[in-house]
């Protein structure tokens, strides 16, 4: 039988997340025993190549594409999992919610003290993604079936996890693994 | 002494001293009510609702509440903690909780009775709302991002303190923390010393330079749920 296939991504976030997947240390070998990585930065593969078992949500939605691959995400992955706090509840990047999108743009071009920009130019290429009106967690965007929160969540909660559902046990994950720092 | 008040909490029977709430009796007998406006040597305030429990199948909060005999209450239930659960999300999504760089993180009650209750994400849309701080006392800071309003800073000014630093001020969804309608912290007599100054149950009211004082792992709420030092105390 062919071994489930897992995708990650990370949307909003800081990478964070998938280094504490890396962390799981020689774990790692039996992980690739128990499942083949699809679309991932972990392996580079940049579309699926088809169903997936799990896919792993690192990061929030701030920008137009990061909803585009979520929305492809949910359509190619049987469960999806929200890994960190910025997937759950916007984390870090969700600190601009609270100031207008127009007033970031200005901060960051024009008026931040350390910004060098005579053209007065806000950057507005059709090739950049449209930025959203705020930073949405994964669950304001499409169904989410499973949250790990954390920032990073321990590798050993992804770990647990992970395992308890490629071996089709209830994700009960013991008190010392949930948190959210 | 004069004689017990006997009742129960999930079936287990409870005595319980004329004039005490359920919640005193319960973790007299070692059962725990998760709360978090309730503090030790305050006023009961009955405001966060999380110390609900059905009385004889009526709602009450358990800080208030005073035992009466053969009263039948239900506390560790499914339907009970999906109210309390119900509440702690919704604190959540109502103020900026960002537990990840929060120097109450570990510590904190709001965040603990979430891990409690067993709570990976609310389950409601996140607010966002834009609050303020205010930084201008040398040695204490107010971040209303964070504060719950349980009005425990304004019992112990007021109650144990004697200064009524804190109280109340607007309304509805407005309603905040205020030291005067317009005044900042540095203009009250609030010491870092005070009991109100460590009343805060969440990041709101924080002593500056303390920071992140205790190591992951080791802070109160790391290895262990809240309420289950009351729980072990009463086993031994």
């Amino acid at each position: 039988m062919a071994k489930p296939k897992v995708a990650t991504t990370s949307l909003a976030g800081c990478f964070g997340c998938h280094m504490s997947v890396l962390d799981i240390d020689d774990r790692i070998l039996k992980l690739i025993e128990l499942v083949q990585f699809d679309k991932s930065p972990i392996d580079d593969i940049k579309k699926f190549t088809g169903r997936c078992a799990i896919g792993l949500i690192e990061g929030g939605c701030c920008n137009e594409e990061n909803v585009r691959v979520l929305q492809d995400f949910r359509a190619h992955c049987d469960i999806l999992i929200s890994v960190g706090d910025c997937a759950t509840m916007g984390g870090i990047p969700a600190l601009r919610n609270m100031v207008p999108l127009q007033e970031c743009y200005e901060e960051a071009y024009l008026k931040g003290p350390t910004v060098h920009n005579p053209a007065r130019l806000i950057p507005n290429d059709p090739e950049l993604p449209l930025l959203l009106d705020k930073v949405y967690p994964c669950d304001e965007v499409v169904k989410i079936d499973y949250h790990l929160p954390g920032c990073p969540p321990s590798a050993d909660t992804i770990w647990e996890a992970l395992v308890a559902l490629l071996t089709n046990k209830p994700v009960q994950l013991p008190y010392e693994l949930v948190k959210y720092d | 002494m004069s004689a017990t008040i006997d009742f129960t909490i999930d079936g287990k029977e409870i005595k319980g001293q004329p004039g005490q709430t359920i919640l005193e009796a319960a973790q007299q007998a070692g059962v725990y009510i998760p709360r978090l406006c309730y503090m030790k040597g305050l006023t009961p305030w009955g405001s966060c609702r999380v110390c609900t429990v059905l009385i004889n199948g009526r709602p009450q909060a358990a800080c208030t509440q005073p035992v009466a005999p053969g009263m039948v209450v239900e506390s560790n239930t499914d339907k009970v903690n999906a109210l309390r659960r119900n509440i702690i999300d919704m604190l959540f999504v109502e103020g900026n909780h960002f537990c990840m760089f929060c120097e109450k993180s570990g510590n904190c009650e709001l965040q603990a009775l979430a891990y409690r209750l067993g709570i990976a994400a609310p389950k409601y849309p996140f607010m966002f709302p834009k609050r303020e701080l205010d930084m201008s006392h040398a040695d204490v800071f107010i971040d209303h991002n964070r504060c719950i309003q349980c009005a425990r800073c304004v019992r112990a000014s007021r109650d144990v303190d004697g200064k009524h630093v804190f109280d109340f001020a607007d309304r509805g969804a407005h309603r905040r923390i205020a030291v005067d309608a317009e005044a900042f912290l540095k203009d009250t007599d609030l010491a870092v010393t005070d009991k109100a100054a460590e009343a805060c149950p969440v990041g709101a009211i924080v002593k500056k330079r303390v920071g992140y004082a205790v190591p992951f792992g080791q802070r109160l709420y790391d290895k262990e749920p809240i309420g289950s030092e009351i729980e072990t105390a009463a086993a031994k």
